[in-house]
């Protein structure tokens, strides 16, 4: 077992708190108005989680690497749609600090750190999906401007984002801006309806001659999807990884009390060795997903190169174990497990997109062995 | 280790570094895949403790050995 710092286990303590007490109670009214609550959104952003990869110097926390993980595990235990806010704000957040001007942090990062401005990341588009880089929208560079067009789909948060990083086609090179929603020409239209992650407000957006400042380029012409897009993807797994693992765990902790209260044949379920079965490939299973995870998450505070895959197989293996759990524990409660009365049904429904988003897990299939076969000797 | 030396540790890892020149372009080879620029700006910075920043971020910097290492030897002063 990895070993927490006193301040990380302080930190754990203080999320599994918040959660259990702010977020865990909402988690079924925001997946049935499709809505997150505005008052747990305030809490979030008074105690500072917006700002949790923010350097402090711009008045975020500064986590370290396995505090965001643990995070965002305790987070996605609570509500995967909440957890979901905290990853694309985020990614915003990492590629302006990144990449970013020194205006452009110094006036963009204070204020996502604090709340003041939710940030959502636009990549994905109609015919653009896993292909990100056949996206059309394209940016035109005009006196000191540029002009903004096309669509954007599926983008999480897009609803109550305050500022977006849009990537489109400058010169015919994938290239990051920021995209404020007031920008005219900017259309926002909500998309609902989902199988899982109903609170994640997604949206639809339309940019018809979206007009921006030169200042709002991130980094580099070209640089667009290579560099900018990919740090923040990269942010963008890990948190979803941590978010599976949490997701599991809320299943297992579940599924352990119904075990041991739910009676048939004279005996508690968990007497039943079928049933130990699935308990023990659970448990199993979601702490090797939190060790790849924590694995990653010290590469990750320690800039190590190889992080990057490794985050790339954390969420792999956390995204389809986080499946199989909650398939599991729908199927340990019964005909509860279908019902609405209880969490089990919105756990294995939030678990389905963890396969799909930030790389389908077919994209990881892919590059991981394609990376392997290229290392091998 | 010589800065040479240590990239070439680093691409090592990656490719076989006995098929590539010091002048040969990594990318235009294909012997790297779409992580790999994000890998090598990581690998740069924890390796020689610079900061790779936007004013640096030009494919001619990256795609050769011999570019990595003037860059490297610029950014250290």
């Amino acid at each position: 077992m990895v070993k927490l710092t006193e301040m990380q286990k302080e930190l754990q303590y203080e999320f599994k708190e918040f959660v259990n007490d702010n977020v865990s109670p909402l988690a079924k009214k925001n997946d049935l108005n499709e809505v997150l609550d505005e008052s747990l959104i305030k809490k979030i952003i008074e105690k500072g989680y917006l700002g949790s990869m923010i350097p402090r110097k711009y008045d975020g926390r500064e986590f370290d690497s396995i505090s965001i993980g643990i995070l965002n595990e305790e987070m996605g235990r609570g509500c995967s749609s909440t957890r979901s806010l905290l990853t694309v704000h985020g990614m915003v957040a990492i590629a302006i600090n990144k990449w970013g001007s020194r205006e452009q942090k110094e006036y963009w990062l204070p204020k996502l750190a604090k709340g003041e401005l939710i940030g959502a990341f636009a990549l994905t588009e109609p015919t653009a999906g896993s292909d990100a880089n056949s996206m059309k929208t394209i940016a035109t560079e005009v006196g000191n401007s540029y002009i903004l067009n096309g669509e954007k789909k599926w983008i999480t948060m897009g609803q109550i984002a305050d500022v977006f990083i849009v990537f489109a086609k400058l010169n015919d090179k994938a290239t990051a801006f920021l995209l404020p929603r007031n920008t005219p020409g900017l259309t926002v239209k909500s998309m609902g309806d989902l199988l899982g992650v109903k609170a994640s407000m997604l949206a639809q957006l339309n940019l018809e001659n979206c007009i921006i400042p030169k200042e709002n380029l991130v980094g580099k012409e070209g640089i667009g999807l290579s560099h900018v897009g990919l740090f923040s993807l990269d942010y963008g797994r890990y948190t979803i990884a941590c978010g599976c693992v949490g997701l599991a765990q809320a299943c297992l902790d579940e599924s352990l009390k119904y075990c041991k209260e739910r009676i048939q044949f004279k005996v508690p379920l968990g007497n039943q060795q079928l049933i130990q079965k699935m308990i023990t490939e659970m448990t199993v299973n979601i702490q090797a997903a939190r060790l790849l995870c924590y694995n990653a998450g010290n590469l990750r505070e320690a800039s190590d190169p190889d992080s990057i895959m490794e985050t790339w197989s954390a969420k792999y293996f956390a995204s389809k174990m986080v499946n199989d759990v909650s398939s599991n524990a729908v199927q340990i409660f019964g005909a509860k497990g279908l019902s609405k009365e209880f969490s089990i049904e919105r756990y294995f429904r939030d678990a389905r997109v963890n396969e799909i988003i930030e790389g389908s897990s077919q994209i990881h299939e892919s590059l991981i062995a394609k990376n392997m076969l290229m290392c091998a000797k | 280790m010589r800065v040479k030396e240590k990239i070439k540790a680093f691409l090592a890892k990656h490719v076989n570094v006995n098929e590539i020149e010091d002048t040969d372009n990594i990318f235009e080879k294909g012997l790297v895949n779409s992580l790999f620029a994000m890998q090598l700006v990581m690998f740069i910075e924890k390796e020689f403790e610079v900061e790779i920043g936007n004013e640096d971020l030009d494919l001619v910097n990256f795609r050769t050995i011999n570019s990595i290492e003037n860059l490297i030897v610029r950014k250290k002063g």
